[in-house]
């Protein structure tokens, strides 16, 4: 089944509402235009997405399970709890839905490089195993202070072939290094395709990353009917950019009965400045930056805050166009989760179901977590695992204060230092 | 035309750039206000940016500096910005305050025409030029459609990529300017790696108007006012 919903699709000029368009150097004005034709093309041919679905079964390992939840729904004592699996994926997060998309794009169109900017460093990944899978070379913008945080997610990088580059630039994060990659593309777009990471930017990338991402939706939906016996009364997912929640979201659009929470990045609380609360909490405002109109956290002359959370992937200045308006027009309610609600999920979910979200994936539990005791046992509720936890290690055994954790690995590197 | 990131690296020194242009009769000076996410730009002038927004460069000090230099200088100034600076602060207010400070009118690079028409209605309004970029990549129809809205001049980019890298303008810039001419009878002012007398006389015939951007502010953090003013006189030498 293709994934056609007039319900999430654009308006004239790539408009969700008043949020959206494109804002960009008139010189990625043709490059733009080839590739909303090329995807127009694409989805029009019906082959496409049964290419697309069969590289994510036999490749990407789809589709994901939804999990039920017994021992997490006794101790909320609430609502049934039930978790989309997007963990399961290849590469360890949803981030591969898009990009192997995007690559049958680059492949259709004939470009040979592909390039991306990565927060946490899952996009990236997710980006270099694509073009390793497909034969593209490979280039990935990642801010200077993310490479600090997501080592790991760099070294997976380079050794699947990709060459990343740290961006000095700026607060030196996600933000920075969607600037850098629109400054590349600027130069190489014609052997060069930019596969954005996330529902942002300008049109048509909120369109396709959501038109990808809609598989997470589109299964979920037929899962909870066959799992639960029912839809969700709840669906949660946390938002950075917003492509798992916009993923997950498409598929209940049309069902007025399931209300949809996107969970944003309190970090150390909504007062302290260190957040990337956009929506929830009444924060941003509209704007138009980095290629697209959407609510952006700013000062009263436009310029951008600096963003902040626990979670690398979540602290960006803006949020999907589609997003913006279905918070405008009420279809979507969003919360925010500090970061120590966010560690303390993260351990419930380990200790009483065995589940390892990310960091980012725990802020949609953390709202779960809140809400959940107050419904009734004949509701249900889905929370979208948009990615595993492993990366995070380091993160969060320093937020659990894990002395044995920094005892290993002060031994690690004494057996480097010896 | 030359161009400065105002705040940087000082406002101070921007006085004297300015000053410097005058004595030296640059004609066209772009004034740019520091944006935190300037996508157009290149590597140094992402760096002039966040450094004159560190410094503490907002819509005062910016519209101070223009302001004066239309009292004190003869040159005519340019806005040069992005569009949140002036989504912000309202089409309207936007345009009057540069028409108090007498500036002729505008380059927002990540505007594109298709999304101008309430700004450029009001800037007609006080007969100011909403400048329009073209570019290489840009196909006939769609400089057509560029040329439709052009005003003042238009600022055509001599190659593909953001400022700051060096171009040889004899690769194929010449069919592009006579491209951009069949599109629009405004002049044509060129730009994106302009850097020395030799590149403004390579354009001597197809353009009206030579641009020169971050070579200006890297002589000026290289050799100061002694280097800058030899300079400027080099450039105005050759186009006048």
């Amino acid at each position: 089944m293709a994934a056609e919903h007039a319900s999430w699709e654009p308006g004239p000029g790539g408009y969700y509402g008043e949020f959206g368009g494109s804002f960009v150097p008139e010189i990625l004005h043709e490059t733009l235009a080839e590739l909303r034709e090329a995807f127009d093309e694409a989805r029009q041919d019906p082959a496409f997405w049964g290419t697309y679905t069969d590289l994510m079964s036999g490749y990407a390992g789809r589709p994901t399970p939804v999990t039920h939840c017994p021992s997490l729904t006794r101790l909320l004592g609430g609502a049934k709890v039930y978790v989309k699996r997007e963990d399961l994926n290849h590469t360890g997060a949803h981030k591969v839905n898009n990009v192997m998309g995007q690559g049958l794009l680059a492949q259709r169109m004939g470009k040979r490089r592909v390039i991306a900017e990565t927060g946490a460093g899952q996009h990236g990944v997710a980006t270099a195993t694509m073009a390793a899978r497909l034969g593209l070379a490979c280039t990935i913008y990642m801010g200077e202070e993310d490479v600090a945080r997501q080592y790991p997610n760099v070294f997976w990088m380079r050794q699947l072939g990709a060459e990343v580059v740290a961006v000095k630039e700026g607060n030196r994060t996600l933000k920075d290094a969607i600037n850098a990659c629109l400054r590349d593309w600027a130069e190489s777009m014609h052997d060069t395709l930019y596969v954005l990471g996330t529902v942002c930017g300008p049109h048509p990338f909120p369109q396709i990353v959501t038109y990808f991402q809609s598989i997470i939706g589109q299964e979920a939906r037929g899962q909870m009917l066959e799992v639960a016996g029912q839809l969700p009364s709840r669906v949660y997912a946390c938002v950075g950019g917003g492509s798992n929640a916009s993923g997950i979201f498409t598929g209940f659009l049309d069902d007025p009965a399931t209300e949809l929470i996107g969970v944003e990045a309190g970090g150390r609380g909504p007062d302290t400045g260190l957040h990337a609360s956009r929506l929830a909490g009444g924060q941003g405002t509209s704007g138009v930056a980095q290629g697209y109109r959407t609510v952006f956290l700013q000062n009263e002359e436009g310029l951008m805050h600096d963003t902040y959370s626990v979670a690398a992937g979540l602290d960006y200045i803006g949020i999907g166009p589609l997003l913006a308006h279905l918070h405008q027009t009420g279809r979507v309610r969003f919360e925010s989760a500090t970061d120590d609600e966010v560690v303390e999920s993260l351990r419930l979910a380990m200790r009483h179901e065995g589940l390892v979200p990310a960091l980012e994936s725990a802020h949609a539990f953390a709202a779960a977590f809140r809400e959940v005791p107050d419904l009734s046992p004949q509701d249900t509720v889905l929370i979208n695992q948009s990615g595993r936890g492993d990366k995070d290690i380091f993160t969060v055994a320093d937020a659990l204060g894990d002395e044995e954790w920094r005892e290993f690995l002060r031994q690690r590197a004494a057996g480097y230092d010896a | 035309m030359t161009h400065l990131v105002v705040g940087y690296p000082s406002l101070d020194a921007n006085w004297s750039m300015l000053q410097a242009m005058d004595r030296a009769g640059v004609d066209l000076v772009e004034l740019q206000l520091p944006f935190s996410e300037p996508i157009a730009d290149g590597p140094s002038f992402v760096r002039a940016n966040h450094e004159a927004i560190r410094s503490g460069t907002g819509w005062r000090e910016y519209f101070d500096l223009a302001g004066r230099a239309a009292a004190e200088l003869d040159l005519t100034t340019l806005f040069m910005g992005y569009y949140n600076s002036v989504v912000q602060m309202g089409a309207a207010q936007f345009c009057e305050q540069l028409a108090k400070g007498r500036m002729s009118g505008f380059i927002v690079p990540d505007l594109p025409p298709e999304e101008g028409g309430e700004l450029y209605a009001v800037a007609r309004s006080l007969e100011l030029d909403p400048v329009q970029i073209m570019t290489p990549t840009n196909s006939r129809a769609r400089l057509q459609e560029i040329g439709r809205h052009a005003s003042g001049f238009v600022y055509c980019a001599a190659r593909t990529g953001v400022t700051g890298r060096q171009t040889d303008v004899s690769q194929g810039l010449g069919d592009f300017l006579g491209r951009c001419r069949e599109a629009t009878s405004v002049p044509l002012g060129v730009g994106f790696g302009i850097r020395t007398p030799d590149d403004i006389r390579a354009l001597r015939g197809s353009a009206e108007i030579a641009i020169v951007g971050t070579a200006g502010t890297e002589v000026w953090l290289e050799q100061g006012l002694t280097g800058y003013e030899p300079y400027l006189d080099s450039l105005v030498a050759e186009a006048t």
